[in-house]
């Protein structure tokens, strides 16, 4: 229960804000007319959480975590990343991002796409191959360093892909539905994987799907987002404990917390029609 | 291991095809002269003995392909070749006798091989410049907008101009400043060359998607990062393509820029050839150029399936 208690002693450092959003808005001029991709949007993630944004395409959820990631600019409203603006935090190098595709170089080995950012970003050699022997190990890819990327199953790709965004000192993972396109089976795997990563490395994740069991498996707080314009319509604190083996999928708390979510999802929809 | 050779057979047949489909057309294209002459001496010619002789003509129409073979032989290791002490000297012809008289055909301006080897430096030197002001100029055109707009249009043009009419004029130019010899054929190599790999290398370092250079983005990657670690390594299957088609471009390029220029080259044979009536000379030149662009081309093939395979994108 040591575990809980420090999950629980980070969540309630309330100064540790993270990533703050205060009235974020996004509009993208197109020809026909601006779509609002985010409006109003209030946020505080704290460190070490794992949030979830969930909610139907084009409700925002991808935009605000590209918008973290200083990919998209807001056009109103402030969000600060680490304390700064989102620009400062990435030359910073303040995340990791997981992409939906893994994007491995196919020229390069799975080790050589793991330094990739290491590279990059001017750490020594010896420094560089400790870390990616360090990061495989985390995702259990050890012994696949010298193999290509086609020769990985989609699955092993992925987790070669979170290995590449863990290999830097990031204290933020933003992973931008990294698991869409794999089965169900091999997703399962992955989530549980995830959870046990977070544990170790005490990230703070923000993390994109459109699964509710996901959302509510991996999360310590789930945002429920929907479209036109692309809003926060509800925010839930996840009462599940820290320690989560796939069969807490079938207790009644996970069930009343997907239940809530659903019901939010729905709110969001009727707002629409 | 794979085959490297696996449709040998194929080729066999279509090789075979050729060569029969190229007989036959030698019998109606030489039949002409044949019975001109033999009006000429009042007798009647039998259809086999026209056939025979259509096959064996001085200067034919259409050489039928022996012709043209043995026309190689003589035109490199051959006594017109090599010259008549040589020749004399090592007759009858030993394996050892065969090597002097090629290392004689190096430097004997009446041999393929030494005016294949002129075409060929030419030919090599053009590409290297084609290729590398084709490299820099995609590299322009990618990172400046301005670029984009004002050179790409330029190339284009450049490439709807006839060479046969551009390179006398490239010829003069660069005498009249003092520049001849190899630099003026290696410039007409580089203006066909470089196209392909403008084309193809534009095409190479724009293949990123908005992902892989969003990935980069993250990173904060500096300029020559996104360059070298992504967009170069990206681009190397389509410089090869555009490789394949410069070296062939630059071999024809050199030829043509060989005609006004009269020193030497697979060119000045052609053209010699052809004011002499000499059929022969002229499919002989053709067959020897023909075998180094598919050597050229060949050598270029292989470094990029090395290179390729170590890139792990073998095909």
């Amino acid at each position: 229960m040591a575990m809980t208690d420090a999950t629980s002693a980070r969540a309630e450092d309330a100064s540790a804000a993270v990533i703050e959003a205060k009235g974020l808005n996004l509009t993208f001029e197109t020809n026909d007319g601006p779509v609002h991709a985010l409006k109003d949007v209030d946020l505080t993630i704290r460190k070490g959480e794992f949030v979830s944004f969930i909610g139907p395409s084009g409700c925002g959820k991808t935009t605000f975590l590209r918008t973290i990631a200083d990919l998209e600019s807001p056009t109103g409203g402030t969000l600060s990343v680490n304390g700064m603006t989102p620009e400062e935090a990435r030359k910073a190098r303040a995340y990791g991002y997981v992409f939906q595709a893994a994007g491995l170089y196919p020229w390069r080995t799975i080790e050589a796409n793991v330094r990739l950012p290491l590279e990059i970003m001017g750490y020594t050699r010896q420094d560089q191959a400790a870390r990616v022997r360090e990061v495989l190990e985390l995702v259990e890819l050890s012994g696949f360093e010298k193999k290509f990327p086609w020769q990985l199953s989609g699955g092993m790709q992925q987790r070669a892909s979170i290995a590449r965004a863990l290999a830097f000192d990031a204290d933020i993972l933003l992973m931008d539905e990294p698991f869409g396109a794999l089965d169900e089976i091999v997703r399962d795997r992955l989530n549980e994987e995830l959870l046990k990563l977070w544990a170790r490395t005490h990230k703070t994740i923000g993390f994109v799907t459109h699964s509710i069991p996901e959302a509510v498996y991996l999360s310590t707080k789930i945002v429920v987002m929907s479209p036109r314009p692309g809003r926060i319509t509800d925010v839930i604190q996840s009462t599940l404990p820290a320690e989560r083996p796939l069969d807490i999928r079938d207790s009644p708390e996970f069930i009343a917390i997907a239940h809530r979510v659903r019901e939010g999802l729905r709110a969001g929809y009727e707002d629409n029609v | 291991m794979r085959n490297r050779f696996p449709a040998l057979g194929p080729v066999l047949v279509v090789v075979a095809v050729i060569l029969a489909i190229w007989y036959v057309a030698v019998i109606p294209m030489n039949a002409k002269w044949e019975y001109d002459q033999a009006a000429r001496n009042g007798r009647e010619l039998g259809f086999g003995e026209m056939v025979a002789l259509t096959m064996a003509q001085d200067r034919p129409v259409l050489p039928a392909p022996h012709q043209v073979v043995i026309g190689v032989y003589e035109q490199t290791v051959g006594c017109d070749a090599v010259g008549r002490r040589m020749c004399r000297a090592t007759t009858p012809l030993t394996l050892q006798g065969f090597g002097e008289r090629i290392t004689a055909s190096f430097t004997s301006n009446r041999s393929l091989i030494y005016h294949a080897g002129i075409t060929l430096s030419a030919t090599l030197l053009g590409f290297l410049i084609g290729t590398g002001g084709g490299i820099l100029l995609a590299i322009g055109i990618v990172y400046n907008r301005a670029a984009d707009a004002s050179v790409m249009p330029w190339a284009i043009a450049s490439q709807t101009i006839p060479i046969i009419a551009l390179a006398p004029m490239i010829i003069v130019v660069l005498n009249s400043i003092g520049i001849s010899g190899l630099i003026p054929k290696a410039i007409i190599a580089a203006y066909l060359s470089f196209f392909p790999v403008v084309v193809g290398m534009v095409k190479g370092l724009r293949a990123p998607d908005a992902m892989q250079l969003d990935l980069m983005k993250t990173y904060s990657a500096a300029g020559r990062d996104v360059f070298a670690k992504l967009r170069l390594p990206m681009s190397m299957p389509y410089l090869f393509a555009s490789l394949k088609i410069g070296i062939a471009a630059a071999l024809v390029g050199t030829i043509v820029g060989e005609l006004p220029v009269q020193q030497g080259g697979l060119g000045v044979r052609l053209l010699s050839g052809s004011y002499y009536g000499q059929t022969i000379q002229i499919w002989a030149a053709l067959l020897v150029a023909a075998i180094l662009a598919a050597g050229l081309v060949g050598i270029v093939g292989m470094i990029e399936r090395r290179v390729l395979k170590r890139m792990g994108m073998a095909a």
